[in-house]
Parts: structure tokens; C-alpha cells; sequence
């Protein structure tokens, strides 16, 4: 196997508050190849999104990467200097956030702020990053891109400043994109297009993708591998046919129930009882085991680590083998 | 935008006609004007003569005309303690008023953005918690105490600078600077910032605010995401849209400095119209007071349709939103 465009070991993130120190990202690992698209899906707080802000190096205080590690293409980039990981980011990481009509700064046009970003991280001339810009607007799909680029971005609808996002994201051919949530403030018409879009782009480029969103549908459609989380913890990660077909993780099989079918059974949708327990009261043992239907004693104490089975791993202590013993 | 920019004007016209109203109403409500100019001993033939002469036994509908018409062509009457005409005598006056104001605004205006970005960007420094501290005091102390409290230590403790006039002057046409002496510029230093201390700690307080408010902005995070560098996040993109609600304050606050500046030119003892206008208020010199509120609201006036044009120049987005509604 080659190397993994992006490697995360064991990262941790903790929030230090008034009152007590949260880690909002406990122990996660994964990896995206070349040209794959990774999931990451999870309710809200389930720290998809601060995973993303710890690859690209955003996390502000008070919060902090407290352990792990994290490789872009064999290069350790967690612990840089402010300085040196400014110049990753824009250049060898993208990342398109989830609101575009927040995202542009409204008092630039769209040109001078791909320009800026071009420039930042090329040594090309003012026209010819212009001249880039234009091919960028147009590869986006940006209908007129010569004569849009002096458009502000209030002059464009959501979908298409999400295009004019994702020019800004690819302007530097980064080898990862980090795409947070990049479809939820759209309409779904839209929706599609865009991830269709950044599905295209992945495959042109060779770009690894993390598409972190809530979508299942959105990741059964784009993703290659799928990491679903739970309380800053992977719960099960493994190729996205896998995991969306043969759940194994009590969570994820209560997520994927929960996804309407047009084919399915006339019954009601798989509901999962309580709520993600607040990161400064997250249970000893599995994080999950509150609300797990198959819940047993070990689950209260023992912290699950990722286990193997087949192309999935699963954190759970079902799938134990040495549980298997013990019973 | 050029409708919006008519339809501005047009309100402006508008305000300024019932200011007019208001300063022609004072020569009616403040007492008879003819027993300021006369003695007690004048005899009622004479008093009548100078009431004639002054056309005040005309209907009032006739004099308010006569009064517009001679305002719009900046003919506000003869002034009666110094029996010269007003205009002449506020033309006299507005270069020292103009050049206090625009500098004292300046000063607010670089200090107040320099000191309000520093305090948003270094939050945590002593020198920041400094700022705010001094913004505290430049904010609720009275403009009177802190000419006082400047002239004692610079002018009578140490002997730098001059504690009172405006230095020697040079003529350029009608217009008198004190820019262009040393002299000048030194009897300029004191006022200017005993004027514009006010306007600069608001300016630092709102631009501090502003700036905190938009750096925790969604298109901030995203500019950071895009890798630019801390000083063009920083300056190019917070600080522009920072300014924005700076520019309307600023410019609303050149008003207020060019109305304030009585106080600190009487402090200073500044030759502009605010003292003009003090001496005016002391021997009821009612031509003088109303022309010196038709100046003032006329500048306010301007500024306004100043500030409202510059908007849109700043913010896109006011430029289609007014070209659609137009």
C-alpha cells in the first residue's frame, strides 16, 4: 500500500474551560489514500467538524491538540509553527466550510479573492493568477467565469458561492480537501451538484476528500470509506458499502436504520432512545453505552478499542473475541 | 445612485429649510433686536428709522423670504455688536475652526483605529487593558478639564507649548492657516487633541468592538482555511469591514467636533467660530447666532450625504440593493 495522503494517530483535543478540561476528540485514527473520499459522519458534537479544524490546523484557543499525531503525505504537520502551517494550509490542505453565504468576505470580489489566494501560494504574476481564477470559476462550473469574477459574492446565488468556495479550496492543488458539511445549507437540487462537483474534482486531481457531514445519504453517494463517530470517538470505520449494508457498531446499525428508504417496508424508521451525552459528563467504559440496546457489564467500565473485522474496524466490545471467552 | 444621491440631496434641501425657519424665528422670540443696537436715551423717531432701516417693520412672511434669499446667497445680515456683516465675519473665523476640527478629527481618527485594532488583536497585552483603561477616562471626562488639566501641565508646568490664540497665521487668499508656522502648528497641537479626545476613545471603543466582531466571522475562519497571511486576515480583510460602521460615526462625530469646538476654543481661546459664537450669545447678537446654526447644520447636513455616498462606496452591497430600489 502507498502512503496515505493524510494518516491521524491516537489524536486527541481538549478544550480547557474554567471549570474542567474537555476532550471533545479522544483517541481517533484513520487514514485517506490518494483520490479516496472519506465520510465522517456523527450527530452534532460528535467532533467531525473539530477533527477537520485539527487537520488544517485551525483549532483555536482554549482549545489545543493534546496527543496524536497527524501525517500529510509522510510529514508530521500537528505540531508546526504558526508560520509554517499557514503555508499548508491553502496550499496542500483545502477546506470548504459549510455556510457559503458566510464564507466569502463580502466586500471583495470573488476574483480578488481567489487572486489573493493564488497569489499567496504561487509565485505566479497578478494576471496570470487572474487568468487561473477564470479556468478555476469555469472548472467549477460558473457559467461567464470571465465576466463573474468581478462579481462580490452577494451577486451569486448559495450553490454558486459554494462553487466559488470550492475554487478557493483548489485554487493551490492541495492533495487533501477537508469539506465541512459543504451541502448542509444548500437545497437539495443543489446539494447534488455540488457533491457531485467535489466527487469530480477528487477523481480529476487524485485528491483525498474528508467530507464531513450528518448526510448518510450524501455519503452512500460519494464516499469511498466511511468513519462514523461518536463522542469524539471513531465507532466504526470500514468501506462505505459495508458500514451502510452491514452495520456492525449498535450505533451506526442505529443510524443507518434510521435512513428512509423509498424501497422499504411501510414501518417506522429505527429510533435511537436518548441524546449524545454532553462532553463534560461522558460515561466511564464505552461513551456509548447509556443508550446501546445490547449493553453489558464490561461496556461500563472498559474503553472499546478499534477492532478488525474484515474491511470494517469497530470499537465495541461485541466483537471481542476475548468476550467471547469470558462468556 | 444617482437617484439615491438626488433623492439624499432633496431630504437635505429639505432639512436645512426648517432650520432656516427655526434661525429666522430667533430674530422674533429673542427679544427687540433695536434695544441692543440703541442706547436708553434714543428717541422713538430714531428707533423707528434704524427698525426701518433694518427692514423690521416688514411683514413676517416678507422678512422670512428676504431672510431665505439672502441665506442662500450667504448674506446673514449685519452684525449688531460689531456692525460688519456676519458673513464676513464667520468667513473671518471658519479657517481656524476648520483647521481645529480637521486635525482634532485626524488625530481621533488615526489614534482611535491604530489603538482600537491593536486592543482587538493583542487582547490579553497590558498595553491593551491600558487602552481601554485611558478610553474609560477620555470618554467621561469633560472636554473643559481635560483643556485645563493640558494647558497646566504643558503650558504653564513645562512651557512647550502656547496656552492660548492660534500662532502666527499666513494668508492664502481668504483662507488664514496656521499649518505653515511652527508657531502655528505648535498652538495647534493642544486644542486639536483636547477636541478630538473624545471622538478617538469612541472611535477606539468601536473599532475595538467592530474588529473582535468580525474576527470571529465565518469568511475570517475561511480566509485563515485559504492560508493568508495573519497580516492581510488582519488588515486587508477585518479591518475594511471594520470600517464601516467607523466611517458613519467618524463622520457623523466631524459635526459634533466642528459644534463642540465652542468649548475647547474658548478654553484655548482658538480665534474660530465657536468663540465667535460665545461672544455672540453674550451680547445677544442674534444675526451672528442664527448664521452660525444655519453653518452648522449645513455641515452636518453635508456630512450626512457625505457619509451615506461613502457607504456604498465601502460596501458593495449597499451600491445594488440602492440601484434596485432606485
Amino acid at each position: 500500500m502507498t502512503q496515505p495522503v493524510l494518516s491521524v494517530r491516537n489524536l486527541e483535543v481538549e478544550f480547557v474551560t474554567r471549570r474542567a478540561t474537555l476532550r471533545a476528540i479522544n483517541g481517533v485514527s484513520f487514514d485517506i489514500a490518494r483520490g479516496e473520499v472519506l465520510g465522517v459522519v456523527g450527530e452534532s458534537g460528535a467532533g467531525k467538524s473539530v477533527t477537520g479544524l485539527a487537520v488544517i490546523g485551525l483549532i483555536d484557543p482554549p482549545g489545543r491538540i493534546s496527543a496524536g499525531e497527524i501525517e500529510l503525505s509522510g510529514t508530521r504537520i500537528d505540531h508546526l509553527p504558526p508560520e509554517q502551517i499557514r503555508r499548508i494550509r491553502g496550499k496542500r490542505i483545502g477546506m470548504i466550510f459549510q455556510d457559503p453565504l458566510t464564507s466569502l468576505n463580502p466586500l471583495y470580489r470573488i476574483g480578488d479573492q481567489i487572486v489573493e489566494t493564488i497569489r499567496t501560494h504561487t509565485n505566479l504574476t497578478e494576471t496570470a493568477a487572474r487568468k487561473r481564477a477564470i479556468d478555476l470559476l469555469a472548472e467549477v462550473g460558473i457559467p461567464a467565469p470571465e465576466k463573474r469574477i468581478d462579481g462580490y459574492p452577494h451577486e451569486f446565488s448559495g450553490g454558486m458561492r459554494q462553487r466559488v468556495v470550492i475554487a478557493l479550496a483548489i485554487c493551490a492543488e492541495p492533495e487533501l480537501i477537508i469539506a465541512d458539511e459543504p451541502t448542509t445549507a444548500l437545497d437539495v437540487s443543489v446539494q447534488a451538484q455540488i457533491i457531485a462537483l467535489i466527487k469530480r474534482l477528487g477523481r480529476d486531481h487524485g485528491t483525498a476528500v474528508m467530507l464531513v457531514t450528518h448526510d448518510m445519504g450524501v455519503i452512500a453517494e460519494t464516499c469511498d470509506r466511511v468513519a462514523v463517530m461518536y463522542s469524539g470517538r471513531i465507532a466504526e470505520i470500514g468501506p462505505v458499502q459495508e458500514v451502510v449494508r452491514n452495520p456492525l457498531h449498535p450505533y451506526a446499525k442505529g443510524l443507518m436504520g434510521a435512513i428512509p428508504t423509498l424501497a422499504g417496508e411501510d414501518k417506522r424508521l429505527v429510533q435511537i432512545p436518548g441524546s449524545m451525552p454532553r462532553l463534560s459528563a461522558i460515561p466511564p467504559g464505552c461513551p456509548f453505552n447509556p443508550r446501546c440496546a445490547f449493553v453489558f457489564d464490561r461496556c461500563r467500565v472498559d474503553r472499546p478499542e478499534p477492532i478488525r473485522q474484515g474491511t470494517q474496524a469497530v470499537a465495541c466490545h461485541l466483537f471481542d473475541p476475548v468476550k467471547e471467552t469470558a462468556a | 445612485m444617482l437617484a439615491f444621491t438626488l433623492r439624499r440631496m432633496l431630504q437635505a434641501i429639505g432639512v436645512m429649510l426648517a432650520v432656516g425657519v427655526i434661525a429666522f424665528s430667533m430674530f422674533r422670540f429673542a427679544g427687540d433686536p433695536v434695544n441692543q443696537i440703541v442706547s436708553i436715551d434714543t428717541s422713538a423717531a430714531e428707533r423707528a428709522s434704524i427698525r426701518q432701516s433694518l427692514g423690521l417693520d416688514d411683514p413676517v412672511l416678507v422678512q422670512f423670504a428676504r431672510y431665505f434669499i439672502d441665506a442662500v446667497q450667504f448674506k446673514f445680515g449685519v452684525s449688531y455688536q460689531f456692525r460688519l456683516p456676519v458673513s464676513s465675519l464667520l468667513m473671518e473665523r471658519l479657517p481656524a475652526t476648520l483647521e481645529l476640527a480637521i486635525c482634532a478629527t485626524l488625530f481621533a481618527m488615526v489614534a482611535g483605529i491604530l489603538m482600537g485594532v491593536y486592543s482587538a488583536l493583542r487582547r490579553d497585552t497590558v498595553l491593551a487593558k491600558l487602552f481601554q483603561a485611558v478610553s474609560l477616562i477620555g470618554i467621561s471626562l469633560p472636554t473643559f478639564l481635560i483643556g485645563i488639566l493640558l494647558i497646566y501641565l504643558f503650558a504653564v508646568t513645562l512651557g512647550w507649548l502656547p496656552s492660548f490664540g492660534r500662532g502666527e497665521v499666513v494668508k492664502l487668499g481668504w483662507w488664514t492657516t496656521g499649518l505653515l508656522t511652527v508657531s502655528g502648528l505648535k498652538a495647534l497641537i493642544m486644542p486639536a487633541i483636547t477636541l478630538g479626545l473624545f471622538q478617538m476613545t469612541l472611535i477606539m471603543r468601536l473599532v475595538r468592538a467592530e474588529m473582535l466582531e468580525v474576527l470571529r466571522t465565518d469568511y475570517i475562519r475561511f480566509a485563515r482555511a485559504r492560508g493568508l497571511t495573519t497580516r492581510a486576515i488582519h488588515f486587508g480583510h477585518a479591518l475594511k469591514n471594520t470600517l464601516v460602521p467607523v466611517i458613519t460615526v467618524a463622520g457623523l462625530q466631524f459635526g459634533s467636533v466642528i459644534a463642540f469646538s465652542i468649548i475647547t476654543e474658548t478654553v484655548f481661546q482658538w480665534p474660530g467660530m465657536g468663540l465667535l459664537f460665545v461672544q455672540a450669545v453674550q451680547n445677544v447678537d442674534i444675526p451672528i447666532m442664527a448664521a452660525y446654526l444655519l453653518m452648522v447644520s449645513l455641515i452636518f447636513v453635508t456630512i450626512n450625504l457625505v457619509v451615506d455616498i461613502l457607504y456604498t462606496v465601502v460596501d458593495p452591497r449597499l451600491r445594488s440593493t440602492v440601484g434596485r430600489a432606485s
